[in-house]
């Protein structure tokens, strides 16, 4: 019954600011449309960043573009950065060698790599991939880190007392073992990707969904800001909920596994 | 199989090869020539050109006087987060309704990445102190709402129903019970709320500022002067582990106070 209450609730309030944002700024022009767009506004740019396009190509092109370059870093990102938890959470030795390399880089905001990026690799795919994989990577690297140290002894001690070999130790005992806190990682990483792509794409580029928020800006079509965000928000939306079913997926096989 | 923990000695021995790996790497990789100089400059550039920074304007400031506007906006942004998102926490905490009716918004606004805000911050504040600000706090924002929320709800019930008993009225109930029962994880949440507020600074400086650390860092990557850059690296750095352990020592005194007092 709460549920349906608060369902109801919800759906209330999103018609309410719906109705508001017509009265503010359609009825009423309280706010004026070089501050806010009214729903007419927004709906032409997006009927016009789908049709004739917009900062150089349509919404779904830019979406695409955007899409692509954050899967590519969070790949990079997660392929080097969980081996690497992995391998500091299980040596000791790598463990204090890394830290200090680690402990200085890590305060740097993943942001402020931008313009090294930038200068390093102008500003096209390659500087927002590192940029992505630097803000991704660390992360990935801690939570797998941890989840490594907080697998329980006898585990562990078991698995070694069978003469696990190491490379089937790995895969099937430290890696499952420590999935939820990696997957935790991840989805930290896929946040961060995300900010992090579009501090890149206002900064510089020539195509992506924040290069359209950076000509919208220029041109002051606030239309066109609210759709450019509007897309981000639900393009990062949609990247958390299909990480989201791939945990489960993986996370299910997990305890079945430790079931039988 | 697991390694033992290393005695002190043999992390110290460790971490130093470590670093000196890394520096040695990065050393060699500049004065092979392998990198031009130009794009990599060696550590000892870089320490250079912070000693001169101090002094030597850059992009019209020193480094020092980009810091401070920087650190202007980001009190300014946080202390507003902080203000606006604890009290509204607290109140979404105790009145049902309320929650029922901002939850889902918040939800929705949580995709939104803060620094996606620039361009309406630009338009609405401009780029000098009120766009940057509006920027910090859509960063430091949802961490002091989240964290208040959460300690309201997570409230000892027996305290709740001693109140409610006692007729004490909301207002008082919020100020003298359900606030000092959410301190910590308060706090929590501004120290949270501090680092994604620094880090949204970075973003907002690089994008629309004309003063403060990232605009300064934006000008030298024109003008490709690298050791400028890294010299901007690492003073946010810097600037962003000074005021993480600043705020666990407060974190620390704030609970050990509580420790003693309750």
């Amino acid at each position: 019954m709460t549920k349906w209450r608060q369902t109801g609730i919800g759906l209330s309030t999103f018609a309410l600011l719906v109705a508001l944002w017509f009265a503010l700024t359609a009825w009423s022009g309280f706010v004026s449309a070089g501050r806010f767009p009214s729903p007419s506004e927004f709906w032409s740019a997006l009927v016009q960043i789908n049709t004739r396009g917009y900062a150089g190509a349509q919404l779904a092109a830019h979406a695409f573009h955007s899409v692509v370059l954050v899967a590519m870093g969070f790949a990079v990102a997660v392929a080097t950065g969980v081996p690497l938890g992995l391998w500091i959470g299980w040596s000791r030795r790598t463990e204090a060698a890394i830290n200090p390399v680690f402990l200085l880089i890590r305060p740097i905001p993943p942001l402020a790599w931008i313009p090294l990026a930038i200068l390093w690799l102008g500003l096209g795919d390659a500087a927002k991939i590192m940029v992505i994989w630097f803000a991704a990577f660390v992360p990935s690297v801690i939570n797998t880190f941890s989840g490594v140290r907080s697998i329980e002894r006898p585990l562990l001690e078991a698995a070694t007392m069978l003469g696990t070999p190491r490379w089937r130790f790995v895969t099937e005992v430290l890696a499952p073992a420590a999935a939820p806190m990696i997957f935790t990682g991840l989805r930290l990483s896929l946040q961060a990707a995300w900010t992090t792509l579009v501090a890149a794409e206002l900064v510089g580029a020539l195509v992506g969904l924040g290069f359209v928020l950076n000509v919208a800006q220029q041109d002051i079509y606030p239309a066109m800001i609210l759709v450019g965000m509007l897309s981000v928000g639900v393009l990062g939306f949609a990247t958390t909920w299909l990480l989201g079913a791939v945990e489960r997926r993986a996370l299910q096989w997990n305890m079945a596994g430790s079931e039988r | 199989m697991m390694d033992r923990p290393l005695r002190l000695r043999e992390t110290i021995a460790w971490g130093f090869a470590g670093l000196g790996c890394f520096l040695g790497i990065w050393t060699l990789l500049t004065v092979s020539g392998l990198v031009p100089r130009q794009f990599l400059p060696t550590p000892l550039d870089v320490v250079a050109r912070i000693v001169q920074l101090l002094t030597t304007p850059f992009a019209g400031a020193t480094l020092p006087q980009h810091l401070a506007s920087s650190f202007e906006r980001y009190i300014v942004g946080v202390s507003l987060a902080a203000l606006v998102g604890i009290p509204l926490g607290l109140l979404m905490g105790w009145f049902r309704l309320l929650d029922d009716i901002l939850a889902p918004i918040f939800e929705a606004l949580r995709f939104i990445a803060p620094i996606a805000w620039v361009p309406f911050a630009a338009l609405w504040f401009g780029t000098g102190i009120g766009g940057p600000v509006m920027i910090i706090f859509a960063g430091a924002f949802p961490p002091c709402l989240i964290n208040a929320y959460r300690g309201a709800r997570f409230v000892d019930p027996r305290l709740i129903e001693a109140s409610r008993m006692l007729g004490t009225s909301h207002v008082r109930t919020i100020a003298e019970i359900l606030l000092p029962a959410s301190v910590p994880s308060i706090v929590a949440g501004l120290r949270v709320a501090a680092g994604l507020g620094w880090q949204s600074l970075v973003g907002a400086e690089l994008i629309v500022a004309a003063a403060g650390v990232g605009f300064m860092m934006v000008q030298a990557q024109a003008n490709v002067s690298t050791p400028t850059v890294m010299a901007g690296m690492i003073a946010i750095g810097a600037a962003g582990m000074l005021i993480d352990v600043l705020l666990r020592q407060g974190e620390a005194l704030i609970l050990r106070r509580r420790g003693i007092s309750a």
